[in-house]
């Protein structure tokens, strides 16, 4: 009994830190790095703060406000380090702006919000290259361990906490500024910062990927969407992720194949996630790139049916991505959905066109949505040896065997 | 901070045929903020001489003339708060169009 309730009292602090870890590490960390700009410090004072409250909460209870303990914690523990190491004129200067900085308790949500925002700027900025960019956003605001960083990069984790100590380095020496760009500047590099969190999510999308990132970039759009309310294409991407995650529990079958859009059962879609998607989606006025993106998602997940698809809507949404973000993907999916919408001959000359520059050449997919069409307009013959075409070009084994299978049976 | 700003030329300069911006207004502008310190037109590379010491020995010699196209036309030497800063005194040269710009902040050496 007695080792019962120890056991469930030890879980439940347990589980408090993991909060407080999840919550108000990436706080504590942006705000130690405004104040000190040394990345190193801020992320090793969080550290100890969480490892002293894994050593006290059990024996002294958890905290009324967790967050402003470890705040406290981390800060007075940057002081100390600095303290020590005030022999150096410039540590000073830092030691002088941390004690400047008020009190620690309770921090103010707004202020330290703001500085994960700053920093999520910091971390995208295009002065950095793009890798190091997801990187070092997937560690310092979200606070995941390097060593995962470095798996899903598929580089080893010395390679990984070289580039971002790299990274870091170059902020500091370039000094990249923590700040929230205004003006022309924040239109300018907001796309940036989109870009990486996009990333970031199709890094927990993909097969091999780490699913724990889907998460995570979803959190972020979250974060920024609280943050920057009026900025659409934040609350469209954010739709966007929401919309796609739904099916993350149907998107692929036991032996890890992916399954088709049409094959997934739809009763296991996140139905939730949809109707936050669709809420959010609400308020996005404008069209930007990911708000016809999102469009596009939702008349996906609002279809009962494969069947009850609105592909005349999609294909039109299609034309407006086009318009705007043209590129020959675009072209091809956009190809896809007018053969839906409007018969397979008219997908067969949109694809015509997209393939004209050249830049599709070669690509499975384009070769597999031909065999499809080819299919579709009753062509059996062509359309198996268009499917075999493709399969022969894919280097991934699952699409191979999708492909191969319906080279046996094109119309299935 | 201090960023030297190498004026570049590219091989890919823009296609847009609106005005450029005019470098006087540029330099009178920059020079009244504060923000440009120094700075100059290069000399052809055709003028250039290099200089080696090998073993006590002086090596003089002629060039070196860059084989590319991008080559250093001229620099400026900047004062700006941040990379921020830089990059935007940047994009308002002729030559972020006409060529290209880069930014590289001086060392700050320890006391």
């Amino acid at each position: 009994m007695t080792d019962g309730v120890t056991r469930s009292l030890a879980a439940a602090t347990a589980e408090a830190v993991a909060a407080a870890s999840a919550d108000s590490c990436p706080r504590i960390v942006a705000t130690l790095i405004r104040v000190t700009g040394d990345w190193t410090l801020a992320e090793d004072c969080a550290q100890e703060a969480l490892a002293l409250a894994l050593q006290r909460w059990p024996r002294e209870g958890v905290p009324g406000n967790p967050g402003g303990w470890l705040m406290t914690v981390a800060r007075n523990r940057a002081i100390d380090v600095l303290r020590r190491a005030s022999a150096e004129r410039r540590k000073l200067a830092e030691l002088a702006a941390l004690a400047d900085a008020g009190p620690a308790q309770a921090p103010e949500e707004g202020e330290v919000v703001d500085d994960r925002l700053r920093l999520v700027f910091t971390c995208c900025h295009p002065a950095l290259p793009l890798e190091a960019r997801v990187a070092l956003t997937l560690r310092t605001i979200c606070g995941v361990p390097t060593a995962d960083i470095a798996r899903a990069f598929l580089v080893t984790e010395s390679t990984m906490t070289r580039r971002l100590t790299r990274a870091k380095t170059k902020i500091a020496d370039a000094r990249i500024p923590y700040r929230v760009p205004a003006g022309r500047a924040l239109a300018e590099r907001l796309p940036g910062v989109l870009a990486v969190l996009y990333l970031l999510f199709t890094q927990g999308y993909n097969a091999d990927g780490e699913p724990a990132f889907a998460d995570e970039a979803i959190r972020l759009a979250r974060l920024l969407q609280r943050l920057m309310p009026g900025e659409s294409e934040v609350s469209a991407l954010l739709a966007l992720f929401l919309f796609q995650h739904s099916r993350r529990a149907t998107r692929r079958d036991a032996r890890g194949d992916l399954v088709a859009l049409d094959k997934q059962d739809r009763n296991r879609w996140d139905h939730a996630a949809v109707a936050e998607g669709l809420h959010v989606l609400a308020g996005v006025r404008e069209d930007g790139p990911y708000a016809v993106q999102a469009r596009i998602a939702a008349c996906h997940a609002t279809a009962p049916s494969a069947g009850t698809t609105d592909w005349p809507a999609i294909a039109g949404w299609y034309d407006r991505l086009a318009a705007i973000q043209p590129s020959p993907v675009v072209e091809l999916n956009r190809a896809v959905a007018h053969g839906y919408a409007h018969g397979p001959e008219a997908g067969l000359r949109l694809l015509d066109a997209a393939r004209a520059g050249g830049a599709l050449d070669g690509y499975p997919l384009a070769i597999a949505v031909e065999a499809d069409l080819t299919a579709r307009r009753g062509d059996r013959d062509r359309a198996s040896t268009l499917f075999l075409r493709a399969a022969a070009a894919t280097h991934s084994v699952p699409e191979r065997r999708a492909l191969l299978a319906r080279a046996d049976d094109p119309f299935a | 901070m201090k960023y030297m700003m190498f004026v570049c030329s590219d091989t890919e300069p823009d296609t847009d045929t609106a005005d450029l911006p005019d470098i006087h207004l540029w330099v009178s502008r920059n020079d009244a903020a504060g923000r440009r310190l120094d700075g100059s037109v290069l000399a052809p590379t055709s003028a250039s001489t290099t200089v080696r010491v090998r073993e006590g020995k002086l090596l003089v010699s002629d060039g070196p003339f860059a084989e590319s196209k991008e080559v250093i036309l001229g620099y400026d030497l900047l004062e700006c708060a941040d990379l921020d800063e830089a990059i935007e005194v940047a994009r308002s040269h002729p030559m972020a169009r006409q060529g290209r710009l880069e930014l590289r902040p001086l060392a700050e050496l320890g006391d």
